[in-house]
C-alpha cells in the first residue's frame, strides 16, 4: 500500500449509551496509511468509544467505517480482527497463567490433531519476535512478565493476526520513561514496515515525538485533524482544552477563614511500585473552594483515598491533618489532628464528608432503596437511633428533608437508588454527604455523568455550603467545572504539584492546560503558598 | 413510575410462584410416566398431608429444624460469604448439647438452657473458621466450609464413640439424655423448639431491618465498597453474620437434639443443613419468607412419603421437584427478558406522563 493513502475512514458516526449517554456525535475521523496518528482529548471526550467503535465492541447509531477502499461492518472485535484492526487496551488483556507463546496464539491456534501444536507456538512467537526485533521468551509465563513485557505480548498478538492498524489506547501511561522510549522505536520501525498506528494518549511531547498527524476530541465531537510538523505543544493544548460552554455559576467571591484541612508533603506509591503522589502540599480553607485541575490519574485518586481514610496513611509518607467539628457541629477544634491511624469511619466523625468519584461502585447501594442510602453516613448516629432500635420516624424525617431539600425526584423514597437517573442518584448521595454539616467537603467528580440541570443544582448546593463555612476540595477532570466552582486552584501533573491560583478567576483555560499537561511548571516558592498553617 | 417498586416486588413473587409451579408440573409427569396409579398418588402426595392432623403434626415437626437451618443461611449469605458448613454448624450444635445433656448433672430447665446455649457457641466458632480464613488468608470458603464438615463428623464420631457412647446400646449411640435437659414437648414431635424459632425469626428480622447492626450487615452484602464508603467496619461485619448464622444453626442442631431425639446417634449427616440452603434460596435471604420456604419443604417431604409408602412411585420424585426449583429460582436469569420488558414499558410512559 502506498504511503498516505487513507486507510480507514470513519463517517458521521453517532454513538448514544443506553444509560443516554451521548458519546460521540457525528464524529469524522480518518487515517492514512503507514502513519502514527494520535487521537487526542480530555477524558470524556469520546476517544475510547470511537475507538471501540472501530474495534467492533460498540456498535454505532449512525455513520458508516470504509476501511481499505471498502465500507465494512464491524460486529465484533473478531470481525475487527479479521479484518486487520488490531486493538491493545489500557488495561491489558492476557491470560496472566499462560505462556507468551501461548498468550499470542490464543484464538488462531496452530493446530496438530486438533489439539495446541505448542512447538509450533513457540516457533511463530519466535519468528514474530525476531522479525520485529521483540525481545520476549516464548515459553515466560505472562504473570511473571513486567508490564512493558506484557505491552509487547500483547503488540505481537496483533502482529500475529497480520493486523494492518493497530489501535493503542494509552501505551505510555504503564510504562517507565526507558520502557517509553524502546516502545516508540519499535513503533517507528513498525510503521516503516508498513502499519499504521493509532496512538491515544495526554502526554503531549510524546505526540509531537512520534505522531505524525493527530485528531482532537472535544464533547464527543471532532475538533479537527492537523499536521504534528506545523503545531507547538501549546497549540495542542489549546485545542484539547478550549471550552465550547461557559457555565455560569452564581456565586459571591469567597470568604475564607480559618485553614481546616491541611496536606503536608504527601507522597504514596501504588501497588505497582509507581510513584503516584510526590510531595504534595497544600491547605484548604474554611468558605473556600479548592479545585484540582490535572488530567485523570495524576494522583488525583490517591490524595482522596487517604484524605478520607479509603486509604490508610501510615504505609506512606507525609502527614494530613484537620481540624475537626466540635460536638455543637458549629465550631471546629483550634488544634487540627492528624488522620493517621483513624477509620474511615473516624475521620467522617471528625467532620469529613465525601462525595465519591464512582457512584455505582462507593457512591451507593443499586439495589437498596433511596431512603436507605440516604442514611448510610448516619446509620450508627444519635440522630435515628433510639435504643437498640433505628428511629424510623426520624428516619423518614431525615429522608423527606433530604428529598424535599436536594430536589431529589422520585415517587417513593422506599424505590431501588438504581432506578434513577444518574442526576437524581447523584443528588441522593450529595443530599446524605452535605446533611451531616461537614468540616470539609471532598468533592472527587461532584457532577460525573449527570444531565445539565443535576449539575447546576449541585453547583449551587456546593457554594452554599462553602457559604456555610464548610472548607471544599473539588476534584474534577472537567475543567469548565474547576475554573467556575472553585476560587482557588491546583493543577497536578504526574503526582507532583504542577501550579496554584489563588484566583480562579484570574486563569484561563488555556492556561491551565498548559500545567495539566506538563508544558508548564511554577517554581518552587510559588507553590508553597499553596500551603498555610493559619 | 409509580408502581415500580410493587411491580418488581410483583414480579419476584411471581417468578417464585412460577419456579414451584414448573416444578410440581415435572413431579406430575414423572409421576404419570413412573405409576400404574398416578391419580392416587398425587392425591397422597399433594393432599393427604394437608388434611389429617397427624401429618400437620409430622410437617411442623420437621419444619422446626428447618426453620433454624434455613435462618442461619439468610445471615451467612447475607454478607456475600458462601459458607457451606451449616451441616457441619448444625450437626455440632447437636453434638455439644447432647454431651452437655449427658456428661453433666443439673437442675431442670437450667440444663437445657445450658445444653443450648453450648449448641449455639459451638455453631458460631464454626462458622468463624471459614469466615476467617478467607477474611486473613483469603482461603476460598467454598472449599475450606466443605472440607470443615468432613472434619467435624469424624471428630463428632470420635467423642462419640470415645466419651459418649453408651455400652449398653447394640448400636453406636450416646447415652439417653437426662431428663433435665430436654425441652418440654407440647403434643408428639411439636416441641418448645417450635417457640424459640418463631421468636428467632421475628428477632432476626427486627434485627436485619430495624436496628444499626443489621443495616451495616446488610449493606457489606450489598456493596461492600458502599459499606466501606460509609465508614462500616467490613470485615468486622461479615464476621458477625457469619457467628450470628453459626449460632443459629447450631442452636438448631441443640434444639432438634433435645426436642426430638432420645440419644446422639448420628453416625454421618443429618441433611438439614443442606435443606437450609434451600429454604434461604426460596426465601431469598429474608427471615420473613423462611417459613414459607421450610413448610415448602417439609411438605414435599411428608407427602412423598406417603405417596411412597402407599403407592408404587418412590420419593425421590422429591428430589426432582427440589432440584428443579432451585435452578429455576437461583437462575436470576430466568424471565428476565419479561422483567425488562416491564421496565422499559414503564420508563416509557413515565417518560410520557413528563
Amino acid at each position: 500500500m502506498e504511503k498516505g493513502t487513507e486507510i480507514l475512514s470513519m463517517k458521521n458516526i453517532t454513538k448514544i449509551y443506553s444509560n443516554g449517554v451521548l458519546a460521540n456525535s457525528h464524529v469524522d475521523f480518518s487515517v492514512g496509511s503507514c502513519e502514527i496518528h494520535a487521537l487526542l482529548g480530555e477524558n470524556g471526550a469520546g476517544k475510547s468509544t470511537l475507538m471501540k467503535v472501530l474495534f467492533g465492541i460498540e456498535q454505532p447509531d449512525e455513520g458508516t467505517i470504509g476501511f481499505l477502499g471498502k465500507q465494512v461492518k464491524i460486529g465484533s472485535s473478531d470481525d475487527a480482527l479479521k479484518l486487520g484492526i488490531g486493538m491493545v487496551h489500557q488495561h491489558f488483556k492476557l491470560v496472566p497463567s499462560l505462556t507468551v507463546a501461548e498468550n499470542i496464539v490464543l484464538g488462531k491456534e496452530p493446530k496438530k490433531h486438533g489439539f495446541l501444536d505448542r512447538k509450533k507456538a513457540v516457533e511463530i512467537t519466535k519468528e514474530l519476535s525476531e522479525r520485529f526485533r521483540f525481545d520476549v521468551d516464548p515459553s515466560a509465563c505472562v504473570q511473571d512478565l513486567s508490564v512493558g513485557k506484557k505491552q509487547k505480548v500483547e503488540i505481537l498478538k496483533a502482529l500475529y493476526r497480520d493486523v494492518k492498524l493497530l489501535i493503542l489506547d494509552e501505551p505510555t501511561a504503564v510504562l517507565t520513561p526507558q520502557e517509553t522510549e524502546e516502545l516508540f522505536e519499535q513503533l517507528n520501525k513498525l510503521r516503516e514496515a508498513g502499519l499504521t498506528i493509532i496512538f491515544i494518549s495526554h502526554k503531549l511531547n510524546e505526540v509531537k515525538q512520534i505522531c505524525q498527524r493527530i485528531t482532537i476530541m472535544r464533547h464527543g465531537k471532532s475538533v479537527g485533524t492537523y499536521d504534528v510538523a506545523g503545531l507547538t505543544v501549546e497549540d495542542i493544548s489549546r485545542l484539547m482544552v478550549g471550552r465550547d460552554i461557559i457555565l455560569d455559576i452564581d456565586k459571591k467571591a469567597a470568604k475564607p477563614k480559618e485553614a481546616r484541612l491541611f496536606v503536608k508533603d504527601l507522597s504514596c506509591k501504588n501497588e505497582a511500585g509507581r510513584q503516584s503522589l510526590d510531595g504534595i502540599s497544600f491547605s484548604v480553607r474554611s468558605g473556600e473552594i479548592l479545585g484540582i485541575a490535572g488530567v485523570e490519574g495524576s494522583g488525583q485518586e490517591e490524595l482522596v483515598e487517604l484524605i478520607t481514610g479509603m486509604k490508610p496513611l501510615d504505609q506512606h509518607g507525609g502527614e494530613i491533618r484537620l481540624r475537626a467539628v466540635l460536638p455543637n457541629g458549629n465550631e471546629v477544634e483550634s488544634e487540627p489532628v492528624s488522620v493517621r491511624g483513624l477509620s474511615v469511619k473516624q475521620i467522617r466523625q471528625k467532620g469529613i464528608s465525601y462525595i465519591p468519584e464512582d457512584r455505582m461502585i462507593y457512591g451507593c447501594a443499586g439495589h437498596v432503596s433511596i431512603r436507605e442510602n440516604l442514611i448510610s453516613s448516619i446509620y450508627d448516629s444519635k440522630e435515628i437511633n433510639s435504643g437498640l432500635f433505628l428511629n424510623q420516624k426520624k428516619i423518614g424525617q431525615w429522608v423527606h428533608n433530604a428529598v424535599e431539600n436536594y430536589d431529589i425526584r422520585c415517587d417513593s423514597a422506599l424505590d431501588e437508588i438504581g432506578m434513577l437517573s444518574g442526576g437524581n442518584m447523584q443528588k441522593v448521595i450529595v443530599a446524605r454527604e452535605f446533611s451531616t454539616n461537614p468540616a470539609v467537603l471532598i468533592a472527587d467528580q461532584p457532577t460525573r455523568g449527570v444531565d445539565v440541570g443535576a449539575i447546576e443544582f449541585i453547583h449551587r448546593k456546593i457554594v452554599e455550603i462553602r457559604d456555610q463555612g464548610c472548607a471544599v476540595l473539588l476534584v474534577s477532570a472537567d475543567l469548565n467545572e474547576v475554573l467556575e466552582l472553585s476560587d482557588s486552584i491546583l493543577v497536578m501533573c504526574q503526582g507532583k504539584i504542577s501550579g496554584y491560583f489563588p484566583f480562579a478567576k484570574k486563569v484561563s483555560e488555556e492556561e491551565l492546560g498548559y500545567y495539566m499537561l506538563g508544558v508548564k511548571k511554577q517554581p518552587e516558592e510559588e507553590l508553597r503558598r499553596a500551603y498555610s498553617e493559619e | 413510575m409509580k408502581n415500580k417498586k410493587r411491580m418488581m416486588t410483583w414480579f419476584e413473587l411471581l417468578r417464585t410462584f412460577l419456579a414451584v409451579g414448573i416444578a410440581v408440573g415435572f413431579a406430575v409427569v414423572i409421576i404419570f410416566l413412573v405409576s400404574g396409579q398416578p391419580l392416587e398418588a398425587m392425591y397422597k402426595f399433594f393432599v393427604t398431608p394437608l388434611i389429617s392432623f397427624r401429618y400437620l403434626a409430622n410437617i411442623i415437626e420437621l419444619m422446626t429444624p428447618l426453620l433454624f437451618t434455613g435462618l442461619a443461611v439468610t445471615f451467612i449469605l447475607q454478607t456475600k460469604v458462601y459458607n457451606l458448613a451449616v451441616e457441619g454448624m448444625f450437626y455440632a450444635g447437636g453434638l455439644a448439647a447432647a454431651m452437655a445433656a449427658t456428661l453433666i448433672k443439673m437442675d431442670s430447665g437450667l440444663h437445657a438452657v445450658l445444653a443450648l446455649l453450648a449448641g449455639l457457641a459451638a455453631g458460631a466458632v464454626i462458622a468463624f473458621l471459614p469466615a476467617i480464613l478467607k477474611l486473613k488468608f483469603e482461603a476460598n470458603e467454598i472449599v475450606s466450609s466443605l472440607m470443615l464438615n468432613y472434619i467435624l463428623f469424624y471428630i463428632g464420631d470420635f467423642i462419640l464413640k470415645t466419651y459418649m457412647k453408651d455400652p449398653k446400646s447394640t448400636h453406636v449411640a450416646s447415652l439417653k439424655f437426662a431428663e433435665t435437659a430436654r425441652l418440654f414437648e407440647f403434643t408428639k414431635g411439636i416441641h418448645f423448639g417450635l417457640v424459640i424459632a418463631v421468636v428467632l425469626i421475628v428477632a432476626a428480622w427486627l434485627f436485619l431491618y430495624r436496628t444499626r447492626w443489621g443495616y451495616a450487615l446488610r449493606m457489606c452484602g450489598e456493596n461492600k465498597n458502599f459499606a466501606q464508603y460509609s465508614g462500616i467496619g467490613v470485615m468486622g461485619t461479615i464476621l458477625l453474620s457469619q457467628m450470628i448464622g453459626g449460632a443459629i444453626a447450631g442452636l438448631g442442631g441443640a434444639v432438634y437434639m433435645m426436642g426430638s431425639q432420645q440419644r446422639f446417634n448420628w453416625e454421618w449427616r443429618s441433611g438439614y443443613g443442606w435443606d437450609g440452603l434451600i429454604i434461604a434460596i426460596i426465601a431469598r435471604n429474608n427471615p420473613k419468607l423462611v417459613p414459607i420456604g421450610a413448610f415448602l419443604l417439609a411438605y414435599l417431604r411428608i407427602g412423598s412419603d406417603i405417596m411412597s409408602r402407599g403407592t408404587d412411585v418412590q420419593n425421590e420424585v422429591v428430589s426432582i421437584i427440589q432440584g428443579v426449583i432451585i435452578i429455576l429460582i437461583a437462575a436470576t436469569g430466568f424471565l428476565s427478558d419479561y422483567k425488562k420488558k416491564l421496565t422499559v414499558k414503564m420508563i416509557r410512559s413515565a417518560a410520557k406522563e413528563d
